[in-house]
């Protein structure tokens, strides 16, 4: 299984439920950014499942015939926050204003160009009006992780990262976060796909379908993200 | 074709060569030269930065002149900047990165220089310093020249070091390779071999020059 890795700490314990029910699975899981694994897949990397942070990737292989198209799922919707670590002085409180404090030289995000939750980012700093006056201190890591790395490392006072990775055991308690509202960014729909080449069919169904279950989804709440289906009732109301 | 990142390429890897000429070659001299017995210690620290990836290397650099480290606030002190995200702290990490690579063939052209010429030059009552100008350095050109090559051309396509540092600030940290990579990353293929065909064309260049105008110099030596 290719998995974004976002996922890390909440697919440890989602696969250590899963095999409990299945306890001949024999289940390996590679972590790595999206963006790679979609090229990787293209390329006839022997993965069964591909566990997106984008739901674009997937449908994109689907399209090319590389993944099933029926098995093509949205499995969480990720959220962003505002990041400070606990000594710094700034008040993630303050929400996106936080950004624009004099005291903030550099705001790091992920590289909204291919990394999702940097294209959250942008897109909330947007919708908020704060966008004009922190685009010049933006400093853009690879990924997630590494944008969170900059503000930890102090060279950055603030950043917007993914919440999974506000709570994450190894970060939590390290900083404080401020939840960007929903309502400020287009979801981030993470999804996956059975791919066309898979082996081991059977067992990447039934984990597909577990992914998609309940109980997935509380633990997968437990570790910052959103089951699709709230983000569906919210709209709705 | 992102030029901006081109040019800051280029930028950084003179300036690292020239930093590293600076600093590699009296450095290069001690290590063939000195008579410590511990010299083999230094000599395994400057081939360090190959041992580390550069992901892992530039890891470490962020923090090592982050604001929160003794490094990083002397220079907050001193200049009211910060190194991460700056061309500054890329200089600092890309010299670093290519320090060995910079070393290693000036010593080895150093310790290959004959030894009677050396010791001659002494016994003519020139200086040590004037017989390491005059005497050891010239005949050790293709070294020094091969080191700044290696070190210009490891700088052109220095990838891990730059994207754990720089934060991707286009025309300031955004090297080539970084811009590649982006291109890459968000599937624009055409663009990513457009600009890579071009690093390789440039770098070719570059090199085939260097290294015609190193054999002239070589075989002119010692008709001088």
């Amino acid at each position: 299984m290719a998995a974004a890795s976002d996922l890390q700490f909440a697919l440890e314990d989602i696969s250590r439920d899963f095999r409990r029910a299945h306890p001949s699975a024999d289940i390996r899981i590679v972590y790595g950014s999206s963006g790679n694994f979609y090229t990787q897949i293209r390329g006839q990397a022997p993965f069964d499942l591909f566990l997106s942070a984008d739901v674009d990737y997937p449908r994109r292989l689907a399209r090319e015939g590389l993944a099933l198209p029926e098995s093509l799922f949205t499995y969480a919707v990720g959220r962003i926050v505002v990041w400070a670590p606990s000594g710094s002085p700034l008040d993630p409180g303050l929400g996106m204003g936080a950004l624009e404090a004099p005291s903030v030289r550099h705001v790091a995000i992920a590289n909204p160009q291919h990394a999702p939750y940097g294209r959250a980012a942008v897109a909330a700093m947007k919708s908020t009006g704060v966008y004009g006056r922190v685009a010049g201190k933006l400093v853009l890591g690879e990924n997630a992780a590494q944008a969170l790395q900059f503000v930890q490392s102090g060279a950055a006072e603030v950043g917007i990262v993914p919440l999974a990775l506000a709570v994450a055991p190894s970060v939590r308690g390290q900083g404080r976060y401020w939840e960007v509202p929903l309502d400020a960014y287009p979801a981030i729909e993470q999804g996956g796909a059975i791919l066309a080449r898979a082996r081991g069919l059977r067992l990447a169904l039934d984990l597909r379908n577990y992914l998609a279950s309940p109980a997935a989804g509380d633990r997968l709440k437990q570790y910052g993200f959103f089951p699709p289906q709230d983000r569906a009732r919210q709209e709705a109301h | 074709m992102d030029w901006q990142a081109i040019w800051l390429s280029v930028r950084l890897a003179f300036c690292t060569t020239a930093i590293l000429l600076l600093v590699g070659v009296p450095l290069a001299g001690w290590l063939a030269f000195s008579p410590r017995r511990w010299r083999f210690l230094v000599e395994a620290a400057v081939a360090l930065p190959l041992v580390l990836p550069p992901t892992v290397l530039g890891f470490y650099v962020l923090l090592a002149i982050g604001p929160r480290s003794p490094v990083g606030a002397l220079y907050g002190r001193l200049t009211g900047g910060m190194l991460p995200f700056s061309f500054q702290g890329l200089l600092i990490a890309s010299a670093l990165y290519s320090l060995p690579f910079a070393v290693q063939p000036v010593s080895g052209a150093f310790q290959a220089v004959d030894r009677k010429l050396i010791e001659a030059s002494w016994c003519l009552g020139v200086s040590r310093f004037a017989t390491f100008r005059r005497v050891i350095v010239p005949l050790a050109r293709p070294g020094i020249a091969t080191g700044a090559i290696l070190s210009f051309a490891h700088t052109m396509g220095e990838f891990g070091v730059v994207l754990m540092v720089g934060g991707n600030i286009s025309g300031v940290t955004r090297t080539v390779s970084i811009s590649i990579y982006d291109q890459v990353q968000a599937l624009r293929y055409d663009a990513a071999l457009e600009t890579s065909l071009f690093l390789l064309g440039f770098s070719f260049v570059v090199l085939a020059l260097t290294y015609a105008l190193q054999r002239r110099i070589w075989t002119a030596w010692p008709s001088n």
